[in-house]
């Protein structure tokens, strides 16, 4: 356990100086950083709403699904498959907005 | 994306530094490829050990097609079954600190969603031969030129939306893992234990919710000219 431990410190230790390294370069690298600052708040602000509506979004199937097996716990295997078909279709709405944000922070 | 890897363990083999994710692609299949071999070097009618566990995924997944696709989908589970092992374990990789899932890097992903693009219209021409374009055509043919146009852009967003899926996923999960390690040392843990393993959890649905999606596109491919309700939902979820 002790080795496993002081691994995984040097392990951490070697990613955050590389980590330091490397936002020392992007600090260099940001030469409007006005534009990059709200490329920041824009984009933190668009995966919160997105976050927030895809989470209500999944809330309610998932309740609907909840109250269904609860009534009639034959169905609850059918009920599972089509609620996580329509969990990944909502999710990845909200992980289009991620990788939209993705491309605005780093492109 | 090798920008949120500042540290990978075999970043020193010099042909592969820029592409890390091909190098753990040949990773993970090196180790399938190893799995295979060792479980079926010797086949027992009682399995033990590794033909013991590969039966069970085998027989999971099997049972699962059956469910999906019924006895018409048998020919097609060998692509399913491979696709299932191998992005799971190329989702997985990714939660070991120094390792890189490939499916992060966005190529990984098309080539899969297109594979799977590709042979649900050859199932489909296979099946159905020319009868196929009815497909396209909605169910009453003088709708067809409002449909075709629909249904076309709803097949090719398909493997858009197969790609983007898994690898918003993915990325996402690796930038929380960064994140949380370098939280870790703050308060002197070694490594995100939670969140590693909420990732393993995260990594089977999103290779499970790829290889279900494939089943329901090769489902819709398979069917009749005649959009009953199951079908009609399947073609039409992407």
């Amino acid at each position: 356990m002790k080795l496993l431990t002081s691994l995984g410190l040097a392990l951490t230790a070697l990613a955050v100086l590389a980590g330091d390294a490397l936002a020392a370069a992007a600090a260099a690298g940001a030469a409007d950083s006005e534009v990059l600052k709200w490329r920041m708040i824009s984009s933190a602000f668009a995966l919160a709403i997105a976050a927030a509506a895809g989470a209500i979004g999944q809330s309610m199937s998932i309740s609907s699904a909840l109250e269904g097996t609860a009534r009639n716990p034959g169905a609850g295997g059918d009920l599972r498959v089509s609620m996580i078909i329509g969990l990944a279709l909502i999710e990845s709405l909200v992980i289009y907005t991620f990788v939209i944000c993705l491309i605005i922070v780093l492109g | 994306m090798e920008k949120f890897h500042p540290f990978l363990y075999l970043s020193f083999i010099p042909a592969f530094e820029e592409y890390p994710g091909v190098l753990y692609t040949w990773v993970v299949m090196a180790f399938l490829i190893a799995v295979a071999v060792a479980a079926t070097r010797a086949l027992q009618t009682i399995p033990y050990g590794t033909q013991n566990v590969l039966e069970t995924l085998f027989e999971g997944v099997n049972g699962f097609m059956q469910g999906a696709l019924g006895p018409q989908g048998k020919p097609y589970f060998p692509l399913i079954f491979t696709l299932a092992v191998y992005l799971y374990l190329n989702n997985v990789i990714g939660i070991l600190p120094g390792a890189m899932a490939p499916t992060s890097n966005v190529n990984t992903n098309i080539g899969c969603a297109l594979t799977v693009f590709f042979a649900t219209h050859y199932i489909g021409f296979k099946k159905s031969g020319l009868g196929y374009f009815k497909h396209f055509t909605g169910p009453i043919i003088w709708l067809a030129p409002l449909m075709v146009p629909i249904e076309l852009i709803s097949h090719l967003a398909r493997p858009l939306s197969l790609t983007l899926r898994l690898f918003g996923n993915i990325t996402g999960e690796e930038l929380v893992l960064g994140v949380l390690m370098l939280l870790c040392l703050q308060i002197f843990l070694p490594l995100p234990w939670a969140m590693q393993l909420f990732a393993m959890f995260g990594s089977f649905i999103q290779a499970f919710v790829f290889v279900l999606l494939s089943m329901i596109y090769i489902a819709g491919s398979l069917e009749g000219h005649e959009h009953d309700e199951h079908g009609h939902e399947g073609a039409h979820a992407h």
